[in-house]
């Protein structure tokens, strides 16, 4: 077994892990650096739950091999809420899901909201359509999405107002 | 009984919801020890075979290998029901389908384990197929099990309650239909895992996700040969259940082994084809319903058959053989009513529970046989089923107890809210509308075992903080029973759920709630729960009455106070009435428990289908058709669900939305099919595609808008009124998909997915001026037993077994 040093930065830090070359982002995160937080449905880059953000853009941690993110950015919902303020406080997206039944077993959520972030970070005012099509490779087998649907749309109109309030 | 409330009722963020949305929840495969080790098993690559030879020499001398299991590790098999106990952890004479576990590697990694798999020599020697029900009936030999009713039969069951072959001559009209449902699978987003550890006193540990920890504590203790006392279950928290995760597994039991033999932790994930192997899922059922009715749309009596493709193993295959047929006349009265039912054994992954577990294949038959009869009878489906609706407080012909029934109110909502009266046939080409309805139950009034012990146990502790720790057996599936367990004891001590923390699914802590199934918690530990909480409630409202001045039932608890009925003023908070308690009465704790009622049904097999209560729920389907090629789309869907009374209506409508979706991807395109490799491949019969890419499931750009009513009126025999919504919302939707397809095409397709090939081909038909229907074409003859004969309520029955001529009334 090879086994490669890797240097990543996820969520803000930079983490050092010893781990096998053949080894997937996702088992990185997971295995190497205990952040269990993302989650896995397939490993086959069919169910979306392994969703972060690499460089800002959501991919399938699980067909991504770790060595190729050497040096880029990865967040995961580990670190969303500090992304947003500092402390224990959730980004509104968390706060969202939770409060409007946007996550119910919660196996998909993770991989949803980091996907969700990704949409609002490039689009603050989604319509239901646009926020369907970016979260159309997420499965989720309890809510139905309507609720996600919902959750986004909450989590946008809460963050365009606290820019509007920091604006003034 | 307080009647406004504090908590329930009031839309809130679920208390396990933080955790979910940080990712801080640790589901099973979240979980990892020091010195854990990693197991992987090898299954079987053909559907029936005898093993001849497993060699595991080279397998267990691969480095990094620290044991190998096979079948001869396990002689005691094990089954979720006492009378089909037919399944072995690792199968050691036979495999009966592809993906059968035969041998399982423990290594240092998950990658060695895999390694090491292939370098296990497995001699099969391959035996005749069972593709089908059909196929079984017509080979009594080779038998897949060598027990069951006959050859491959497994189960065979009839009833008949009331002479229906006179109430069908006597009828008007008479409908003939035969029906299928192909098999589908649960699909939960978390692949299952375990964690199996010797804990310090030398107990058995495991974390597992499963939706059943007791059931799993009674199997592990029987496989393993190990005490109960020491052994330790905890159910995680569960990626989504939908009774995928409600038999025990293989594979739980082989890391359990591997833990008691090595010492070490071990731990084994499946991947997501193995969770399509261990399936349990939907079985594929065939039916014929025979319904005759007046002319002026009165139903007079049904005789359904059903013929179920078990799959290789018992699993619940004979509760849901039973589920075929008993929940049928909760939803309409029918005067007499018989059933006949089948399940036969398939090389094909064991079929089991999957929410509304066996009821919605008949439902499915029942709900569009009653389309036609409308059509026939050239009234609204609407109004025929509002003719036909079972009454509040009444027996049915199979006497099962319906209690509160919020079915009329479901049905007007729902019409209502679609405008079915003014838009139904007005829609324009291809475009309909189709009505359905069901009931289902809350909670099984029979344990899976049989014993006289409660359903569902709840122990209370309240400490000086003023926080009450709730300990249940019951298990987080994601369906929000930690949620209704906190709301139902904050409620009673009327605080906020934020001082409530719930500890559940764990066989060595909690009191034994027998799992998450039937829909089943939040009336069976919701139950046990009132009780824990008004005992505890009454200790302290003893104590703090004298301060306060008043009698201990005029002491009131809301919003974190504690005050005299008459005087709010003064009173006292929550945390000092527990001070005063604690300083008065020691520690304060108190224990409930929840036994279903006795069912009124006295004959053999009375005991599937009673229910404490049972839901309603009424659905309305929009559905657009391609004419040319045959496209299917949902644009909108209305649903009004009895549900008694919504404890957090924010998760009892996301379960009724949850529902809909399951149950419309099961009417599109949800299905579990198999085919055979080609003969130079081997011939085998295999999964058409293991994987979440080739099983279809809708995503967020198929799932049209729902809109969802909730109907409260509190049932008695529930807490605070509250019914099941888990199951019973998924239920109507088939068929109101297909009859939305019949009101926009004119076309019938009697067999579920309905996909745009058999729409295609139904349309096709009529064009040529034949039937333009696609569904099955004739039920095989099945050898069923004699009926067991029950006469009626209403026909002087006493709801015993009786003889056929004792009617002494006629319908």
């Amino acid at each position: 077994m090879n086994s490669v040093r890797l240097k990543l930065q996820v969520n803000g830090e930079t983490n050092e892990a010893v781990a096998a070359g053949y080894k997937t982002l996702l088992e990185v995160l997971r295995e190497d650096l205990g952040l269990t937080g993302t989650k896995h449905g397939c490993e086959l880059g069919e169910c979306g739950a392994c969703t972060v953000l690499l460089d800002g853009a959501p991919v399938l941690s699980c067909l991504v091999l770790a060595v190729e993110c050497e040096g880029r950015s990865v967040q995961t919902i580990e670190g969303l809420a500090e992304s947003w303020k500092s402390g224990p406080e959730l980004h509104p997206l968390q706060a969202a899901f939770a409060d409007f039944g946007g996550s119910q077993c919660g196996y998909c959520t993770p991989g949803v909201i980091m996907t969700a972030k990704a949409l609002l970070d490039r689009n603050p005012n989604p319509t239901k359509q646009e926020i369907k099509e970016a979260t159309a490779g997420n499965l989720c087998r309890c809510t139905g999405y309507q609720q996600i649907v919902e959750a986004v749309e909450g989590a946008a109109a809460h963050l365009r107002q606290e820019k509007t309030g920091e604006a003034r | 009984m307080k009647q406004r409330f504090d908590v329930v009722g009031k839309a809130r963020r679920r208390v396990d919801g933080r955790a979910k949305v940080t990712g801080q929840l640790r589901y099973a495969d979240d979980l990892s020890m020091p010195r854990m080790l990693h197991a992987k098993l090898l299954r079987s690559p053909h559907p029936h075979a005898v093993i001849e030879k497993i060699d595991l020499e080279r397998a267990s001398k691969h480095p990094g290998v620290h044991l190998v299991l096979t079948g001869k590790d396990f002689p005691i098999p094990f089954g979720i029901m006492p009378v089909s106990v037919d399944e072995f952890p690792l199968a050691s004479e036979r495999v009966r389908y592809v993906g059968d576990p035969v041998a399982a590697v423990i290594a240092r990694d998950e990658q060695t384990a895999v390694e090491a798999l292939g370098l296990i020599e497995v001699k099969y020697r391959e035996l005749k197929v069972i593709e089908n029900p059909e196929a079984g009936l017509q080979n009594p030999e080779p038998r897949i099990h060598d027990y069951g009713e006959q050859g491959n039969i497994h189960r065979n069951q009839a009833y008949e309650f009331g002479d229906v072959r006179e109430a069908l001559e006597k009828a008007d009209l008479v409908f003939d239909d035969v029906f299928f449902y192909e098999g589908n699978t649960h699909l939960p987003m978390e692949q299952q895992a375990s964690l199996a550890f010797i804990d310090g006193e030398g107990k058995l540990q495991i974390s597992s996700s499963t939706q059943n920890p007791h059931y799993l504590h009674r199997q592990l203790a029987r496989v393993l040969q190990v005490p109960e006392a020491r052994i330790r279950v905890l159910a995680t928290p569960n990626g989504g259940g939908f009774g995928g995760k409600c038999d025990p597994g293989g594979h739980e039991f082989v890391v359990s082994k591997a833990a008691l033999v090595l010492g070490r932790p071990v731990k084994i994930g499946l991947t997501r084809e193995e969770v399509f192997y261990i399936h349990r899922g939907r079985h594929p059922v065939l039916m014929k319903m025979k319904t005759g009715v007046t002319k002026d749309g009165k139903l007079a009596g049904m005789h359904l058959q059903t013929l179920l493709d078990g799959g290789g193993y018992g699993s619940h295959g004979p509760a849901s053989t039973f589920y075929t047929g008993v929940l049928t006349p909760v939803t309409y009265h029918y005067p007499r009513f018989k059933f006949e039912a089948c399940r036969v054994f398939t090389n094909k992954p064991a079929c089991g529970p999957k929410r509304g577990h066996g009821t919605p294949q008949p439902r499915f038959g029942q709900e569009v046989q009653l389309d036609k009869i409308a059509e026939k009878l050239e009234m609204d489906p609407a109004e025929l089923r509002l003719k036909n609706l079972t009454k509040a407080d009444s027996l049915t012909a199979s006497w099962l107890k319906v209690g509160t029934t919020g079915l009329r109110e479901c049905i007007e909502k729902a019409v209502e809210m679609s405008g079915w009266k003014q838009r139904r046939g007005k829609l324009g080409k291809g475009r309909g509308l189709g009505l359905a309805c069901s009931a289902y139950m809350c909670g099984a009034g029979v344990a899976i075992y049989w014993n006289k012990m409660p359903h569902s146990g709840v122990q209370i502790l309240l400490d000086r903080s003023g926080s009450a720790t709730v300990y249940c057996g019951a298990t987080e599936i994601g369906q929000g029973s930690d949620d209704v367990l906190a709301a139902i004891v904050a409620e009673a001590f009327g605080v906020d759920t934020s001082v409530v923390r719930v500890v559940t699914g764990d066989t060595g802590i909690t009191p034994v709630d027998l799992g998450s199934y039937s829909s089943r918690v939040t009336i069976m530990a919701g139950n046990a729960a009132v009780q824990a909480a008004e005992r505890l409630r009454a200790q302290i409202a003893a104590v703090v009455s004298e301060a306060l001045g008043t009698l201990p039932d005029r002491v009131v608890f809301s919003q974190g106070r504690v005050f005299a009925a008459d005087t709010p003023g003064p009173g006292m908070t929550f945390v000092e009435a527990v001070h005063a308690a604690e300083a008065q009465l020691g520690t304060l704790s108190a224990v409930g428990s929840y036994s279903p009622p006795k069912p009124p049904g006295r004959y053999k097999g009375a005991g599937v289908g009673p229910s404490p209560a049972y839901s309603f729920s009424a659905c309305v389907v929009e559905a657009e058709v391609d004419e040319r090629t045959g496209w299917i789309h949902v644009p909108k869907i209305w649903i009004a669900h009895d549900i008694g009374r919504a404890l957090n209506p924010t998760l009892a409508r996301g379960q009724v939305i949850g529902g809909v979706y399951m149950g419309l991807g099961e009417a599109l395109m949800e299905e579990q099919t198999f085919r055979r490799l080609p003969e130079k491949l081997s011939g085998a019969l295999v999964h058409r595609g293991p994987s979440m890419l080739d099983y279809k499931s809708l995503t967020s750009l198929d799932m049209p808008e729902v809109e969802v009513a909730l109907i409260e009126d509190p049932d008695p025999n529930c807490p605070y009124g509250a019914k099941e919504v888990g199951q019973g919302p998924l239920l109507p939707v088939m068929p109101a998909v297909a009859n939305a397809i019949y009101d926009a095409v004119g076309v019938r397709i009697d067999e579920i997915p309905i996909t745009p090939d058999k729409v295609l081909k139904a349309l096709h038909q009529k064009s040529k001026g034949q039937p333009g229907r696609v569904g099955p074409e004739s039920f095989p003859s099945v050898p069923y037993p004699e009926s067991t004969f029950v006469l009626p309520p209403w026909e002087g029955g006493d709801g015993k077994e009786t003889k056929r001529d004792a009617a002494v009334a006629v319908v």
